[in-house]
């Protein structure tokens, strides 16, 4: 089809895509195996082999900002200028611009990487780097929206597409909230300290911290979800009109929720309540989503079974729908004085992580190799095992961390007669190897999952299976 | 004009677009966390609170650094066990000299908050050195450089009190003047030693039990 507004010889710019497709899948297995080692570290406390570089302090922040910030980010920037200019029928807006977006990018988690290992780490959870890479991060934002909107206002079809809504969001707010909670006075180029201090530092932590979540995992891969499902399944979203009542109900309400991580802290009442009541009213605006994107892929039930990138989506929705209630239902105080500080928020975290992040970004990687380098997938056998490794991966994981989390919470909190704590803290600590040697083979499962999916698509990318044109099948 | 005409607005307008979500994410931070910031009862110190001296500020910048927070959280509920477990609940005034916070948010080790005076100093050299000596099942990390390296290695103990100075932390001239000379022949074990002695002791409600 030749649109007479298309200037000719105009093409989609896909190299930067290529390049961060192919790094987030490199974050994504150096970022899980530093997650599986540390798992084993709290197995066998020696692994650090005394060194400081390796021990857990260190190595615990390098594998959250590895996955979020590597494979998490650069998956979503290279979905999003792919996305992007087909949704809004134009190349995409200054190529240099989002070459150099892309590759600095790598570079901001490259440096950040090895001073978080030699000990530079400002302790705020997912806001671990110092401030030279906090303005650096910064500048690439601005200039990531540049290419964003920019490609946007020269669009050729009149709306705007929902997909760009949410990685518009996702540009946005990550900006807002990464300017606010970064502020902080330089005592050198490696140490700063915060302008906010004690519970005040605290609630803007977590406004931040819950947040990053909220537009980065949550309202960035939903971007992703609302491009690369329709295309999958294909057929148009469901519900217009869902998706324009959840996109603004989830903007606005999910700000609020931050300070359900802490409760029962030395914060005001107030604030503790209306971040309860708001993290439960955003479960509608969650499932509304979930309802959507299920209602959509109904309708191509027989693709689900055959297709292993329509498999991960799939799953990656029922995890969203499962860690999204679950949130919900941890903000909730009478459940949060169990939850809190153990084990169970961290089966939480990766419930979200392992099977929506992780499973989404996969089924897509399945879906946009192959055409990026117009081929066909090396091995959809291959796909499917990984598949149900990364299934077995994210149940293994969970479980555990619920059995151990559910125990500490309640031990922790059981008095005998006198009113003194029924167990000690160590003895509750002692029983706790078991449900960890779960959970690190669980994480090792999910990793060699990964390194499967790396293999697979390198050799797509290198292979010579050319993709054939077929005739469309027929629909009974 | 229905409520979908207005939306097709929203969509064909980036400029809009932009607005409404910056707009409309903001609130939520504006009349939730904005008044909190401001709140002066959250950054009124408590009568025992004052700022950490040099080695003990080296010792949390050394607690910072090793990623203690990982695994311990600095924060007592206001609940009968955790009281009964760790001392009087945390208050915020206790904490308007933390720049950052460091309540965490895991226990895979026990709360710090009231952790000081509870061992002898000789107790933490001990444990930080080899936790496995005094707690056969710990899983803590051993931390056997803290003990031979000397503290302020990078050597900017005055910059770091000048600029907690800046930040309204009560510091005299002759502190910020006096903080290296404070730390000169001492270890990082020495510093985080005093840190953890310091910690819990500006509650009001006096010393824990």
């Amino acid at each position: 089809m030749q649109d007479a507004n298309i200037p000719a010889g105009e093409s989609y710019f896909d190299g930067a895509v290529l390049f961060l497709v192919m790094a987030a899948i490199g974050w994504s297995v150096a970022g899980m195996a530093a997650g599986v080692y540390v798992a084993a570290e709290l197995i066998w406390p020696g692994l650090d082999f005394g060194q400081a570089w390796l021990s857990f302090g260190r190595l615990r922040p390098l594998h959250t900002n590895g996955v979020i910030f590597g494979f998490g980010v650069s998956a979503l920037m290279g979905t999003a200028f792919y996305s992007v200019q087909r949704t809004c029928h134009v190349r995409l807006f200054a190529p240099g611009l989002a070459w150099f977006c892309a590759v600095a990018w790598q570079l901001i988690v490259i440096v950040g990487g090895l001073s978080l290992l030699a000990g530079f780490n400002t302790s705020k959870e997912y806001a671990e780097l110092e401030w030279p890479i906090d303005v650096a991060i910064a500048a690439i934002w601005v200039c990531f929206a540049i290419v964003f909107f920019g490609t946007i206002a020269r669009r050729r079809v009149q709306l705007i597409y929902v997909s760009n809504w949410f990685f518009g969001g996702l540009i946005i707010v990550i900006a807002m909230l990464h300017i606010v909670n970064s502020l902080a006075l330089p005592v050198s180029m490696t140490r700063s300290y915060s302008i906010y201090a004690g519970a005040q530092d605290a609630i803007v932590q977590w406004w931040y911290g819950h947040n990053a979540v909220g537009f980065l995992l949550t309202g960035g891969f939903l971007g992703m979800l609302y491009y690369f499902l329709p295309k999958q399944a294909d057929r148009p979203i469901w519900s217009y009109k869902l998706s324009i009542v959840a996109f603004w109900a989830f903007t606005y309400s999910y700000i609020w929720a931050g300070p359900h991580h802490l409760h029962y802290n030395s914060i005001p009442e107030w604030v503790q309540t209306l971040g309860m009541l708001m993290s439960i009213i955003l479960l509608a605006p969650s499932w509304a989503t979930m309802i959507n994107a299920i209602m959509t892929v109904s309708g191509a039930a027989e693709k689900v079974r055959s297709d292993p990138a329509m498999k991960f989506i799939v799953l990656a929705l029922a995890f969203y729908g499962l860690a999204t209630f679950e949130g919900s239902m941890l903000a909730i105080k009478s459940v949060n004085v169990i939850s809190h500080f153990t084990d169970w928020t961290v089966g939480h975290v990766h419930s979200g992580a392992l099977g929506w992040n992780a499973m989404i970004t996969f089924g897509t990687f399945y879906y946009l190799v192959p055409r990026l380098v117009g081929r066909e997938l090396y091995s959809v056998r291959l796909a499917n095992l990984h598949f149900w490794m990364a299934l077995a991966g994210t149940m293994l994981y969970i479980l555990p961390m619920w059995a151990s989390g559910i125990s500490q919470g309640v031990l922790w909190l059981t008095l005998d007669d006198l009113g003194e704590p029924m167990f000690s803290f160590k003895d509750i600590m002692a029983s706790m190897p078991p449900y960890y040697l779960i959970r690190f083979v669980a994480g090792a499962i999910f990793l060699a999952g990964g390194v499967l999916l790396a293999w697979n698509l390198i050799m797509t990318i290198r292979g010579h299976k050319i993709v054939v044109a077929r005739p469309p099948e027929v629909r009974a | 004009m229905s409520a979908a005409d207005i939306h097709h607005r929203l969509e064909k307008n980036a400029g809009l677009l932009i607005f409404g979500i910056l707009f409309v994410s903001a609130i939520g931070g504006l009349v939730q966390v904005l008044p909190s910031v401001l709140q002066e009862s959250l950054s009124t110190p408590t009568a025992n609170a004052r700022p950490y001296t040099a080695l003990e500020l080296e010792g949390r910048d050394l607690y910072i650094r090793e990623g203690c927070s990982t695994c311990h959280s600095q924060q007592i509920r206001p609940l009968l066990a955790e009281v009964a477990r760790y001392g009087a609940h945390s208050e915020a005034g206790e904490f308007v000299y933390d720049r950052p916070f460091l309540w965490g948010s895991k226990r895979t080790g026990p709360d710090l908050h009231r952790v000081g005076g509870r061992y002898s100093d000789a107790w933490h050299r001990v444990h930080l050195i080899n936790p496995r000596t005094v707690v056969p099942n710990s899983i803590m990390p051993a931390y056997p450089w803290l003990d031979t390296r000397p503290a302020d290695g990078r050597g900017d103990i005055e910059a770091r009190l000048r600029t907690l100075q800046k930040l309204g932390h009560p510091y005299s001239d002759a502190d910020v003047a006096g903080a290296a000379a404070a730390l000169e022949g001492r270890t990082e074990m020495d510093a985080l030693i005093a840190y953890l002695q310091v910690l819990g002791t500006f509650s009001d409600k006096g010393a824990s039990e």
